[in-house]
């Protein structure tokens, strides 16, 4: 389950101006905790800790692109999609995404939200997003007319959806690095939405707590594989061609795929270390292609074994992942999800896949497409969710999400 | 000229980096902007008017489809003299009072119509909450639905007006009951304790 293999190491040093903003602080976290470890355990309790707290940290809200796409993935990721109620009408929208952005603004600058019934929860932001998508029914809603792929993704063969898993009208991804945070300002804004439109579905997800690895590091899915390699990093010019959208109220936006793809962990668990390699074509303990023996080499596929084979094998996910189309690349965001086990089933879990690319049809369809044909990995993952959004850009002070495509 | 202070209360709120203040006071200030002070009739005179020295940030108003609902939000008095807001008033509602919590004899907390208006003190902040101090729209003349926004007009002892637009929210709480009598005299008793059913909108009244 890594991304289509198409990143250089060497772009991966770019910053958006988002991280520049955050930059300073998370500098200051990071020296605070090298040199200050003992310092910090010995402080008494009337002295102010030395280093901020990861609480106090925030992710500009105004910006040309919204935040939680360019954004540094948090620990924690709620994606909840609501269906419009039927007589949700243009105007409503409006005054809802007005509503909404204003909750929003306020909630990931730690600031209470306006009528906010529990504003200490507000306090410590931790790095929140809210990020916005508009599905097929709202852009109608709205009057509005494309972009062409914003449709429910065509069947694939490998599918097992369950509709109340997939699709919907509004999506909210709320992300940060606690999960407090992340539930206080869901409510919140679930709470606003309550006189247009109504929760169809929610999924939670989880990366690794903050300050487990050192940032920048690559996730873990739940098979153990590093997951997302290959991501252009944001800030690049490469980014910004896969990702942002040039045209009509789109522009600044983007295209959202959120699709719930259960792992079979049990019967993973049946495959030997050499399988589970060959499966994906990465060594599992670096991430590395198995042609080389860094995270980010490049994969040989040329490469042959002994007897004549290749090295990453035509039917491992990082082999049909890659396409000789430039056009054919995503940018990844995705959770882990572990909803727990019930009886002899120990565990309920997967991968809420989450890419943003600027055209779902052109860059995501194809990819997917090869991957439904052929994949090893399809063996053990199982889609059972599927959603597609348009993701609008973002905001200047005083305006609203949506604004583009609403006024 | 926009106060950034959203109340008077004790956050407990760490300092935050240069960064996340800066959008803090940026958000206050487009959700405040809104706000002016109204000075038109100011006879040129040397005496600060009231309205000039006040500010009203994070304005909202409980979403309701008909008879009463609340104003709230943080009055800040940025002048030297002590200011009182006297009388408000909005088309969204053909009357209004103005509201405070006070025990009463038996300790009950109970909302009634402020004498004499709200004081704001100089230099400090009046909370309008939930639970407080509010601006009560007797009679809506339309549904208030959230998102849209409301203009009001305050007015001071000295006869100067502060104008805000406040947008609406809906709100579960603020479910004080109007238990007074009509709305004369006493019609400023507001029992937050009685049992009376209210309506989605809250602020209903039991007197017909």
């Amino acid at each position: 389950m890594t991304a289509p293999d198409h990143g250089a190491r060497a772009a991966r040093s770019g910053s958006t101006r988002r991280q520049f903003l955050l930059g300073g602080a998370v500098a200051g976290v990071g020296a605070a905790a090298a040199i200050g470890a003992d310092t910090a355990l010995n402080a008494s309790a009337d002295q102010p800790p030395s280093a901020p707290l990861n609480g106090d940290l925030t992710v500009p809200f105004h910006g040309a692109h919204q935040a939680g796409i360019d954004t540094a993935a948090q620990a924690h990721g709620l994606f909840v999609a609501l269906d419009l109620h039927d007589g949700t009408d243009r105007a409503d929208l409006t005054r809802m995404m007005r509503i909404l952005t204003d909750d929003a603004a306020r909630l990931t600058q730690g600031v209470p939200a306006l009528a906010d019934s529990e504003p200490e929860l507000a306090a410590a932001p931790a790095r929140l997003t809210v990020t916005f998508g508009f599905g097929p029914r709202f852009v109608e809603r709205a009057r509005g007319t494309g972009p062409d792929w914003l449709r429910p993704l065509p069947s694939f063969s490998i599918d097992r959806l369950v509709p109340e898993l997939g699709d919907g009208d509004l999506l909210l991804q709320i992300a940060a690095d606690d999960p407090l945070t992340v539930a206080h300002a869901s409510r919140m804004l679930l709470k606003d939405t309550r006189s247009f439109a109504s929760v169809r579905w929610t999924q939670q997800g989880f990366r690794r707590a903050h300050g487990t690895v050192a940032p920048g590091t690559t996730m873990r899915n739940l098979f153990g594989q590093v997951d997302g390699t290959t991501n252009p990093a944001p800030g690049t010019p490469d980014f910004d061609r896969v990702v942002w959208a040039g045209e009509g109220w789109l522009a600044g936006g983007t295209g959202m795929v959120v699709r719930r793809i259960r792992m079979d962990l049990d019967t993973w668990d049946e495959l030997d270390r050499g399988g589970r390699e060959q499966s994906v074509g990465r060594y599992l303990a670096v991430g590395a292609p198995l042609t080389g023996t860094d995270e980010f080499d490049e994969p040989d596929f040329a490469a042959t074994t002994a007897i004549g084979f290749p090295v990453i094998p035509e039917f491992s996910h990082l082999r049909r992942a890659r396409s000789e189309n430039p056009d054919e690349r995503i940018f990844r965001r995705a959770y882990n999800y572990d909803d727990g086990g019930a009886g002899a089933q120990v565990s309920d879990a997967g991968l809420i896949f989450v890419s943003f690319q600027a055209d779902v049809d052109r860059q995501f369809v194809p990819l997917q497409r090869r991957l439904d044909q052929l994949d090893l990995l399809n063996q053990w993952t199982v889609p059972i969710g599927s959603a597609v959004f348009a993701t609008p850009p973002g905001c200047g002070e005083g305006g609203f999400i949506g604004e583009s495509l609403l006024t | 000229m926009h106060n950034r202070t959203m109340n008077n209360r004790p956050t407990g709120r760490r300092g935050r980096s240069t960064t996340a203040g800066l959008g803090v006071v940026l958000t206050a200030l487009a959700l405040a902007g809104c706000a002016t002070a109204d000075a038109a009739d100011d006879d040129g005179g040397s005496a600060a008017r009231a309205a000039q020295g006040v500010t009203l940030s994070d304005a909202w108003v409980k979403a309701a489809d008909s008879g009463m609902s609340a104003a709230f939000g943080g009055l800040t008095n940025s002048g030297a003299q002590d200011v009182t807001v006297v009388s408000a008033t909005t088309e969204a509602s053909s009357m209004l009072e103005l509201h405070e919590t006070v025990e009463n004899e038996t300790g009950e907390l109970v909302m009634r119509e402020i004498d004499g208006g709200f004081v704001i003190p100089a230099g400090d902040t009046l909370t309008l909450e939930p639970g407080g101090s509010h601006i009560m729209l007797m009679d809506l003349t339309d549904p208030l639905e959230a998102g849209d926004e409301v203009t009001f007009t305050l007015t001071f002892s000295d006869d100067s007006t502060y104008e805000f637009t406040a947008p609406v929210k809906d709100y579960s709480g603020a479910n004080e009951n109007y238990v007074g009598g009509d709305t004369g005299a006493d019609a400023g008793d507001m029992d937050m304790g009685s049992g009376t059913d209210t309506d989605d909108a809250g602020h209903t009244g039991t007197d017909g």
